[in-house]
């Protein structure tokens, strides 16, 4: 594994090895000193050209967690607010010394371009572009389905057998995008619950089948329910015509009390934050005991841990030749 | 699995018996050095250190009533404070599990299967540093091979193996290779 661009690009045995070496990292995270020395010297840059303040906060979490040093670039008040290229922008991490650029863009493809075009030669992690993939979130995301629903030691499993419901704005979505993707790899069945104004043209050549329903969905007791924000940032405002109102989406599309009193009693429900209480789920749905959203947010950083351990403590490859 | 004698196997210096012997001496030793199995905590450093360290509790077990290998008994993965992570493809992690109680104020005894530069025993003794402070740290090992590039030394050894550093020692164990034996080959092997 040279980068991490998406969650398609992943095998099973790939996905499983990050998995497993996210749960012995986890287990040093309950740990009086959590710092560990694998990364040290390492540089690890944190190029962030949208805002986002839980995935950064996560990555620079986990970085300094295995001793790296990071770096912090924010688009806002940087150079690229005077019109820096990304190529140039590149070149000077480069001229750094950066050993991994983990990168937020607005436009899908700008990791991939920062992968393959030579500009650099650090590692690349894709921390979500556009509206393309947001892999560590699927990553941490399985992580968390693997823990709850794979039974006793879930070393070295996949989801083989679960039914995963995904709920909401899949357009704008690259979570649910890079959810479908690697929760297929592993197994598991996917069904993306959406209005037809908020599911993407394509959509039925996903590896995952579509409803229009939530409450037919949660009848075939899925075990776990993955509700999406409502991006409105990418809307205009009342739902910018992808639906009439935010009640009517709330009523037809939001998890409420009601909905997940008819859930399995072992399945769970998951968010990937920020949440929009009272939009796609209530304060009772996302404050029950099902809900295991606090629980992503510590599971990312093992996740992102695994990520930047694999792909820096190793030789390179071209070193070990 | 190849047989001894078979090209490229290497020369067996061990059996299953001695492995065994070797084995309850160093049980033996371990409670004779702590006086009895009071504040003893065996951590065995996987792959082969897990399996030779569980049967070492097991033989404490047998002869001292007071040893609880529930509590007694763990493992202790290196492999996040090696110094030669960069010179091999990235290593897969192994489980660190410490018994409820800790190590703080106890006596670790550290198992492995050979010990050769010392460079895992460095590691693990910064692993341990992190997770508390034990009152003593001490090391078992079940092959001393020699060519030590660190100042350390092993409390009770299985057996000593003088060897060339071109040569290759291996250790199998029924538990992670089938059956038991300790075996030399030439660095080709």
């Amino acid at each position: 594994m040279d980068h991490l661009l998406t969650a398609a690009g992943l095998s099973r045995g790939d996905a499983v090895r990050i998995l497993d070496t996210a749960a012995e990292l986890a287990a040093t995270q309950g740990r009086e000193i959590k710092k560990l020395p694998t990364l040290r010297g390492r540089t690890v840059v944190n190029l962030f050209f949208e805002d986002s303040t839980r995935t950064r906060i996560s990555f620079e979490t986990a970085a300094k967690r295995l001793s790296a040093d990071v770096i912090n670039f924010a688009a806002k008040g940087s150079s690229v607010s005077k019109g820096e290229s990304l190529k140039d922008t590149a070149l000077t991490l480069q001229a750094m010394g950066a050993d991994a650029v983990v990168i937020r863009h607005h436009a899908s493809g700008a990791p991939h371009l920062l992968a393959s075009s030579g500009w650099l030669q650090a590692a690349v992690v894709n921390a979500g572009d556009g509206t393309h993939q947001h892999p560590t979130q699927a990553l941490l995301d399985a992580y968390t389905l693997r823990r709850h629903l794979a039974g006793p030691g879930p070393i070295g499993q996949d989801l083989a057998g679960l039914h995963v419901a995904i709920v909401g704005d899949v357009l704008h979505s690259r979570v649910a995008r890079s959810n479908v993707d690697l929760l297929h790899t592993l197994g598991a069945r996917v069904t993306l619950v959406s209005p037809p104004t908020l599911l993407p043209v394509g959509v039925e050549a996903w590896p995952c089948e579509v409803s229009y329903h939530l409450d037919e969905v949660l009848d075939q007791g899925p075990d776990a329910v993955m509700m999406l924000r409502v991006q409105r940032e990418r809307m205009s405002s009342a739902g910018g015509g992808f639906f009439p109102s935010p009640l009517e989406y709330s009523r037809r599309y939001g998890l409420d009390a009601r909905r997940l009193a008819t859930l399995p009693s072992h399945a769970i429900v998951m968010h990937p934050g920020p949440m929009n209480r009272g939009l796609e789920i209530s304060a009772e749905a996302a404050d029950s005991d099902r809900a295991v959203i606090v629980e992503q947010v510590a599971n990312g950083v093992a996740v992102r841990m695994a990520v930047l351990y694999l792909l820096l403590a190793g030789g390179r490859r071209e070193d070990l030749a | 699995m190849t047989d001894p004698g078979t090209p490229g196997a290497g020369r067996e210096v061990l059996g299953p018996d001695d492995v065994s012997r070797a084995l309850t001496r160093i049980a033996h030793e371990i409670l004779e050095h702590n006086k009895g199995p009071e504040g003893l905590v065996l951590l065995g450093i996987p792959t082969r250190g897990l399996p030779l360290a569980e049967r070492i509790a097991a033989r404490l077990a047998e002869v001292e009533p007071g040893f609880d290998p529930a509590s007694q008994l763990g493992s202790l993965d290196i492999t996040m404070h090696r110094d030669d992570l960069h010179r091999a493809p990235v290593r897969t992690l192994g489980e660190t599990r410490l018994p409820a109680q800790g190590i703080d104020e106890r006596t670790v005894v550290l198992v492995d299967d050979v010990l050769y530069s010392g460079r895992t025993i460095r590691a693990a003794l910064d692993a341990l540093s992190d997770l508390g402070r034990p009152r003593a740290v001490r090391l078992a090992v079940l092959v001393d091979r020699g060519h030590r590039e660190l100042p350390i030394r092993a409390d009770h050894v299985g057996k000593n193996l003088p060897t060339a550093s071109s040569e290759r020692v291996r250790v199998m164990l029924t538990e992670t290779d089938g059956r038991d034996a300790v075996l030399i080959s030439d660095g080709e092997g």
